[in-house]
């Protein structure tokens, strides 16, 4: 359960509008969007895949919000270490 | 690879481990269960215990929708796939899992037509392009897969196909996660969530964990950050002395779950009053199967299914290890009669199961403390 | 409901409790002859409690370690897939059932060619038959596979290829424009490489067998240099060098084939490595061996060296090169890059002293621009192939059973 990988939507297909082309590194592959009808992603939007299906939308700021927690605990761990380093010399 | 490779870093990973370690009461001893193959799978590729003080255990939960599957339906898949005429369509993680009279490889190396597809609608095609042969699709996975197999019953009955039927095996990961909290052999201090179910069914489902039975649970991502910081966040609350359902995943899973995911499965289908699982016994309300207004398309309908019930080899103690009992180089028989290219159970054979993740990647010994059973109330 | 076991697994236990009390009757005479008291290896483990975990796991490594070493059987009663990936259902197929039916020395070494000593001369020879569907994919044809990889199995054995034969199964219906546009491939990569094609043979059987075209080649060349190299010869302080990005053409074939409805800007990386090897070799004595990184991908032959010689191979992950779209495909397909083929790219093990040297020489040649060191040989963990991951941890790398199958779990 669970190969879902993150893909760009790049097109859609005129005459069908459950599908969009995404790309995922440079490898594109037709999906069907229709469990996404409610909300649909627009071009350049991110979408998680599955089995040829997009599940749900990628938010961009939750994502960047969850780099900067992390970039934030490795900040202090950073800091510590330097404090550690710095008390060493004496 | 963006959204993958800046939750892959290696220097957010130290930070990490150093906080989670400064969490860890002196001399007390964690266990962890990460309830979804996909998290073991990342675990054990990524090499994420090496960041683990010894106080912290995982241990691997029976989410993984290929090993819960017993040996009599895949008789039966296999049976469906030798009728006349037939093509039988299927994820590449069934291929080799053992029937009692061999795997779908083995069938096809017999002559049997069984086909590997990427997605459910890639069996559609080939049900288009083969009007005179019927085309049955093995379906199986917990609900991060369901809704994929609902929406392609949906484009199947729009499109009046007549020679298409699905072998429905999915699952539902609730009763699964309850059969490991009702079970007295195992004491837990937190579950990792299933990331890619929740997007589905949302994070409201696992409040009667935190609630009912007082394990926290943070929902996680699959990249080994994700899980990493799952696990901070599981140690913070324990130390903070919350228990509490929270969404470390939040990028991707939305609290609510997808609506428009559970409505399709609504439509198609409906709870088996029960459901055999391997090693786990038969459990009530556990998987799906097409309603009778999709019968045209139920295999189990249109063919005659044999039925069988197998019984598990005495050795094999897949049960166990699904149920985070044993590890997996617990079982007698791991690595021994039971590898990879010898399987005698789904846990060694399925691209998520804990044994082949431990035997593929992780057969290595990681020191480990003496592990002390710490008496809790 | 009627119920019914599975009879294999039974006959699997008890063929396992035979080896088992095998082994354990040898350990018990081995250790009175000196004179230990041995109860098993448990209650003298290594620092812990006696039975600690830590121990009691070591035990099961150890147990497995055993059953590995045991002589492969075949279990199917039927050639599936599996056989032909090149993991382990192909390995134990070539010794179960090759290696023990012609054993002789020279074909032991099971390397991509075998040495022959003919006369006063050391010749290299070696045969392969390409079967790959589809015939015309992007970068090229089952043509210039076969004349490439007959050529790349010599040069990685330390030979200079001069003369290949091509045998052609023709099925029933095949347009004969199709095959003049493979021959002439063939004639184009036979004189880039500088080759000649001196002998073939033509058969043609039903509609519906051959998939259109097979070919079968054997190769020989030349061994021009002193050099003992092979996988056995690999030792501690060597380093692991990869010539280029892994798997282009390995995913290519799979995009081509057209089931998964993928598109990428991939090409097949087929190519004659013959004159970036010599390179190679005429400015580093210090080769120890060479392998093609055909089906099975560098994760076979990483495994391959450290079975041969006894030694542990540990490489980083973040040093394996491969393309972005590569990467792409096999994200998406749930597979790993390090198992997946490619045409044009070789392993080589080098003495660590050499190793700049050597990646001058490669990097001086087109083929080789992209050549990196990937990791290095050690005492440690015999046999085995460690994978420090790009995430910082460790791993096990393993053969498969067959081909990395796409997965969606």
């Amino acid at each position: 359960m669970c190969l879902g990988i993150p893909g760009e939507v790049v097109e859609f297909l005129p005459d069908q509008p459950d599908l969009a082309r995404v790309d995922v590194s440079g490898v594109r592959r037709v999906i069907n969007v229709g469990l996404l009808a409610d909300d649909l992603p627009e071009l350049g939007e991110w979408v998680l895949i599955h089995v040829g299906f997009a599940l749900s939308k990628i938010d961009e700021s939750e994502a960047a919000a969850a780099l900067q927690f992390l970039e934030g605990i490795g900040q202090a761990y950073a800091d510590e270490l330097a404090a550690l380093a710095e008390s060493r010399i004496e | 690879m963006r959204f993958v490779d800046e939750f892959r870093d290696a220097d957010k990973a130290h930070a990490l481990a150093a906080r989670i370690t400064e969490l860890c009461e002196p001399g007390r001893q964690y266990k962890f269960m990460e309830v979804c193959g996909g998290h073991t799978h990342t675990i054990y590729k990524h090499g994420l215990e090496d960041y683990l003080p010894e106080a912290i255990t995982l241990v691997h939960g029976p989410g993984c929708p290929v090993c819960v599957i017993p040996m009599g339906r895949v008789d039966d898949a296999i049976h469906l796939a030798s009728q006349p005429d037939t093509i039988m369509t299927s994820f590449g993680d069934m291929m080799r899992v053992p029937g009692s009279q061999g795997s779908f490889f083995d069938a096809k190396a017999a002559g049997t037509d069984i086909r590997m597809v990427y997605s459910p609608l890639d069996s559609l095609k080939i049900a288009r392009k083969n009007p005179d042969k019927r085309v049955v699709f093995m379906a199986i996975g917990f609900e991060t897969t369901t809704p994929s197999t609902a929406m392609t019953l949906l484009r199947a009955r729009a499109e009046g196909l007549e020679n298409f039927s699905v072998f429905c095996n999915h699952v539902t990961i609730i009763p699964a996660i309850k059969a490991i909290l009702d079970s007295p052999d195992l004491r837990l201090d937190g579950f990792i969530g299933p990331g890619h179910v929740s997007t589905v069914i949302g994070c409201r489902p696992y409040e009667f964990i935190a609630a009912g039975y007082g394990k926290p649970v943070v929902v996680a991502g699959f990249e080994p950050l994700d899980i990493l910081q799952s696990i901070y966040m599981l140690m913070v609350q324990l130390s903070e002395g919350r228990c509490e359902v929270e969404n470390q995943y939040t990028r991707v899973v939305p609290w609510d779950g997808n609506l428009a995911a559970l409505t399709a499965i609504n439509q198609v289908m409906e709870l088996r009053p029960y459901f055999e699982w391997r090693g786990l016994g038969f459990i009530t309300h556990s998987a799906m199967r097409l309603r009778e207004e999709y019968r045209a398309f139920d295999a189990e309908v249109l063919f005659n299914v044999p039925g069988v019930r197998v019984a598990d080899p005495k050795a094999c103690q897949c049960g166990e290890v699904l149920k985070g009992v044993l590890k997996p180089w617990e079982c007698k028989v791991f690595g021994t009669a039971c590898t990879p290219e010898t399987p005698i159970g789904t846990c060694m054979v399925s691209p998520e199961g804990a044994c082949a993740a431990y035997y593929n990647y992780g057969r290595m010994n990681r020191r480990r403390v003496v592990e002390v059973e710490v008496g809790r109330p | 409901m009627s119920e019914r076991g599975a009879s294999w697994v039974d006959e699997a236990l008890r063929e396992h409790e035979e080896h088992t009390a095998a082994e354990h009757t040898a350990a018990v005479d081995q250790a009175a002859e000196h004179g230990a008291a041995e109860q098993g290896a448990a209650e003298h483990g290594t620092g812990g409690r006696p039975g600690s975990p830590s121990d009691r796991e070591q035990q099961v490594l150890d147990r497995i370690d055993r059953a590995r070493r045991r002589r492969p059987r075949i279990r199917e009663e039927r050639i599936t897939m599996s056989h032909g990936a090149g993991g382990k259902a192909t390995h134990t197929l070539i010794e179960a059932v090759f290696l023990d039916a012609f054993r002789n020395p020279l074909l032991e070494p099971l390397e991509d060619a075998a040495q022959l000593q003919v006369g006063g001369a050391r010749l290299a020879l070696t045969t392969d038959s390409y079967v790959v569907s589809p015939l015309f994919f992007p970068g090229g044809n089952i043509g210039d596979l076969a004349v490439n990889g007959t050529v790349n199995d010599l040069a990685v054995s330390g030979a200079t290829p001069l003369y290949l034969s091509a045998g052609f199964v023709l099925e029933e219906g095949f347009p004969v424009a199709d095959l003049t546009t493979i021959v002439a491939s063939m004639t184009a990569a036979a004189a880039a490489a500088g080759v000649q094609v001196v002998t073939g043979d033509t058969k043609v059987v039903e509609r519906g067998k051959a998939d259109g075209c097979y070919i079968n080649t054997a190769g020989v060349g030349v061994v021009e240099h002193d050099l003992a190299m092979g996988a056995a010869t690999a030792r501690p302080g060597d380093v692991v060098i990869v010539s280029g990005p892994v798997g282009d053409h390995g995913v290519t074939i799979m995009l081509a084939r057209g089931e998964l409805d993928i598109e990428a800007d991939l090409t097949s990386d087929t190519a004659a490595m013959n004159g970036m090897i010599a390179g190679l070799l005429g400015a580093v004595p210090g080769v120890r061996a060479m392998r093609d990184a055909t089906r099975g991908g560098v994760a076979t032959i990483l495994n391959e060296v450290a079975v041969a010689a006894g030694v542990g191979v540990v490489v980083k992950e973040d040093q394996i090169p491969v393309r972005a779209q590569v990467r792409g495909a096999a994200e998406l397909l749930g597979i790993d890059p390090m198992y997946v083929a490619s045409e044009g790219r070789m392993v080589a093990i080098v003495d660590g002293e050499q190793a700049d040297r050597a990646m001058a020489a490669l990097r001086a040649h087109p083929l080789g621009e992209q050549a990196a060191v990937i990791g290095h040989i050690t005492a440690d963990s015999p046999g085995i192939v460690l994978l420090k991951t790009a995430f910082g941890g460790t791993r096990i790398v393993d053969l498969l059973v067959g081909d990395p199958l796409p997965r969606i779990c």
